[in-house]
């Protein structure tokens, strides 16, 4: 691993010499190579980091904002959060919502990839071509696309779903309940992390061999069999990955609910953890209640990426 | 028989595949034919195809106020973000992909701990910071932001390309008596360019799509950026300008897929093709 231009059989005294020396000079060069990033991020992150410990300490509204300078209450912040019915529904709900928005592009990410194996050369690159699109469309601009086809006056998808006479959609609202905007933001969500899904896990396929799969379809398995006990288990680690990194993402995902359901028709019923603390920092002006579910936020995040990071470090290992 | 039977189920998943490319693609295609719809045909029964194509809406949305300082400000925090971004990660993630060092672990743990920080999470320390320093509403304030998020996927993502590389070219360049520092001008830089590249296009794209912290940092209209711009396109007023919204939303999304699709091919086949194969 580590790089060994050192490997050179040592000759004169010399070259002894002259390695030893480029030998010292080379154990500091990692650590000035990666300085600037750990004094930026650092400089960066490092103290919002410790003053979002402080300020969830607080007492911190617009007065102390513009005082700069907040009362210390202890943990008053977070008693008073962690007896908020709100704060419980929110999080069941972001559960359920996370849940199924992982599980739905996971399923639906890996049939595709499976599907990208049996369809004829022109048809996969036709298919490659549309998810890099949808890959590259940026979320806000998705979300207006999104708008503008449910719209309930003019919306394309009332227009099809009638004529493919689904049923009456004349004029009907996707935005009526909590559980249809929150469904809405779902249906948004997994056609934007589809495509990243797919090319992970058709790239993970690669590594199928492909003797394996004829042995097995000489053996007369069937196609179910044939992925439960060959092909799954290569795509394992390519699966835990990406499904720990959609929760993480999913878990903590604002833009699309925020601007989807919009700004004026975010109320309790349809929080979700980031809007949420974004409507109690922000909207209440009580940046120290909000400090501490961020708090409660990151900290729950961060047990969740402990194995994907492990994940990664051991991908980081072994090459 | 058999060789029949392959031919049909083959052409099902291929029609199955078409399937699913139209419908993916549907969004982005109503988006695009929309935003060339005249507004009789947007405000009607839908249409498949603009029927009398206009260029309107594009004006219009051009038009409306704060577009170009939205492109503006957007170019600006993008490109600074992108070059300061990659010039420190590069450092890193030489150090990482080719030295072995204590604490290199742990390093490598932050890189990709950072990442999964919540934005949302971050938000409002960052902004109590940014207000003590007077940099709530200024570029500066959201450049330094977006670095957090930059920097360690960069370093990250260079580290792959830098990996990719053999050792054996180095090693080899380096017996024919280069220098270290000789080895990685002539060798290394030239096989790293395309990751460089493709990395910086990807941060690029982080970067002008963000919104959160645009979005919460930049109050003054004239400061926000691109995305923020057009996610006010349709305001309160009870009259949506469809046509206006989606030729906006495509002069937005124009730029990163784009991009996006020259890296896709950078990626596929820019690495060491030729080096290794030569």
């Amino acid at each position: 691993m580590a790089s060994s231009a050192v490997g050179i059989a040592p000759g004169s005294r010399r070259r002894r010499r002259r390695l030893t020396w480029s030998r010292v000079a080379r154990g500091s060069t990692p650590y000035l190579l990666i300085a600037p990033v750990v004094v930026v991020t650092g400089a960066i992150l490092g103290y919002p980091i410790y003053k979002l410990v402080t300020l969830s300490l607080q007492r911190y509204g617009l007065e102390e904002l513009i005082q700069r300078k907040g009362t210390w209450i202890g943990l008053d912040n977070f008693s008073s959060v962690l007896q908020d019915p709100i704060f419980w529904h929110t999080l069941g709900r972001t559960a359920v919502f996370t849940i199924a928005n992982v599980g739905l592009t996971m399923v639906i990410g890996t049939l595709l990839a499976l599907l990208l194996v049996r369809v004829s050369r022109f048809v996969r690159i036709l298919l490659t071509a549309g998810l890099v699109l949808v890959w590259s469309m940026p979320a806000v601009v998705a979300v207006q696309v999104w708008y503008w086809m449910t719209n309930f006056h003019n919306g394309v998808l009332n227009h099809l779903l009638t004529q493919a006479r689904v049923g009456d959609f004349f004029q009907h609202d996707w935005y009526g309940s909590p559980l249809s905007q929150l469904s809405m933001a779902t249906t948004l969500i997994v056609w934007a992390g589809i495509p990243f899904v797919v090319i992970s896990v058709y790239a993970g396929l690669a590594q199928v061999p492909g003797e394996l799969l004829e042995a097995a379809a000489i053996d007369g398995a069937r196609p179910w069999r044939t992925f439960a006990d060959v092909t799954f288990p290569i795509l394992k680690p390519v699966l835990l990955i990406l499904t720990s990194l959609s929760i993480i993402w999913d878990f903590s995902v604002f833009t699309q609910p925020f601007l989807l359901i919009g700004r004026s028709h975010i109320e309790a019923a349809n929080y979700l953890m980031g809007i949420y603390l974004y409507t109690e920092a922000y909207a209440n002006s009580d940046f120290g209640r909000g400090a501490a579910i961020s708090l409660l936020m990151v900290l729950t995040v961060a047990g969740m990426s402990v194995f994907y990071v492990r994940q990664m470090l051991r991908i980081g290992d072994v090459r | 028989m058999r060789r029949r039977g392959r031919l049909t189920s083959r052409l099902a998943w291929n029609a199955v595949g078409l399937a699913v490319t139209v419908v993916l693609v549907f969004p982005v295609y109503w988006m695009i034919s929309t935003a060339f719809k005249s507004e009789d045909e947007v405000n009607g029964n839908p249409t498949w195809l603009p029927l009398h194509p206009t260029l309107d809406h594009f004006r219009d949305a051009i038009a409306r106020p704060f577009f170009w300082d939205g492109i503006r400000n957007s170019v600006i925090v993008v490109s600074v973000t992108v070059a300061l971004s990659l010039v420190l990660a590069f450092l890193a993630a030489i150090a990482l992909a080719k030295f072995r060092f204590t604490g290199r672990k742990l390093f490598i743990v932050l890189v990709i701990g950072i990442q999964m920080l919540p934005a949302a999470g971050l938000i409002i320390p960052l902004y109590i910071v940014l207000a003590r320093y007077g940099q709530v509403n200024s570029l500066t304030g959201l450049i330094v932001t977006y670095m957090t998020f930059v920097l360690p996927f960069s370093v990250w993502t260079l580290r792959g390309f830098l990996i990719g590389i053999p050792k054996e070219l180095e090693e080899a360049a380096m017996v024919d008596g280069s220098s270290r520092l000789g080895a990685f001008v002539r060798i290394l830089l030239p096989l790293v360019a395309p990751g460089l590249v493709a990395t910086s296009v990807f941060a690029f794209i982080t970067a002008w799509n963000e919104f959160i912290f645009a979005y919460v940092l930049l109050n003054d209209q004239s400061k926000q950026t691109a995305t923020v711009w057009l996610s006010y396109f349709y305001g309160t007023s009870r009259h949506v300008d469809w046509g206006g919204l989606m030729a906006g939303s495509t002069l937005i999304a124009v730029p990163v897929v784009v991009f996006f699709l020259l890296v896709q091919r950078k990626i596929a086949f820019g690495l060491t093709a030729g080096a290794v194969k030569a």
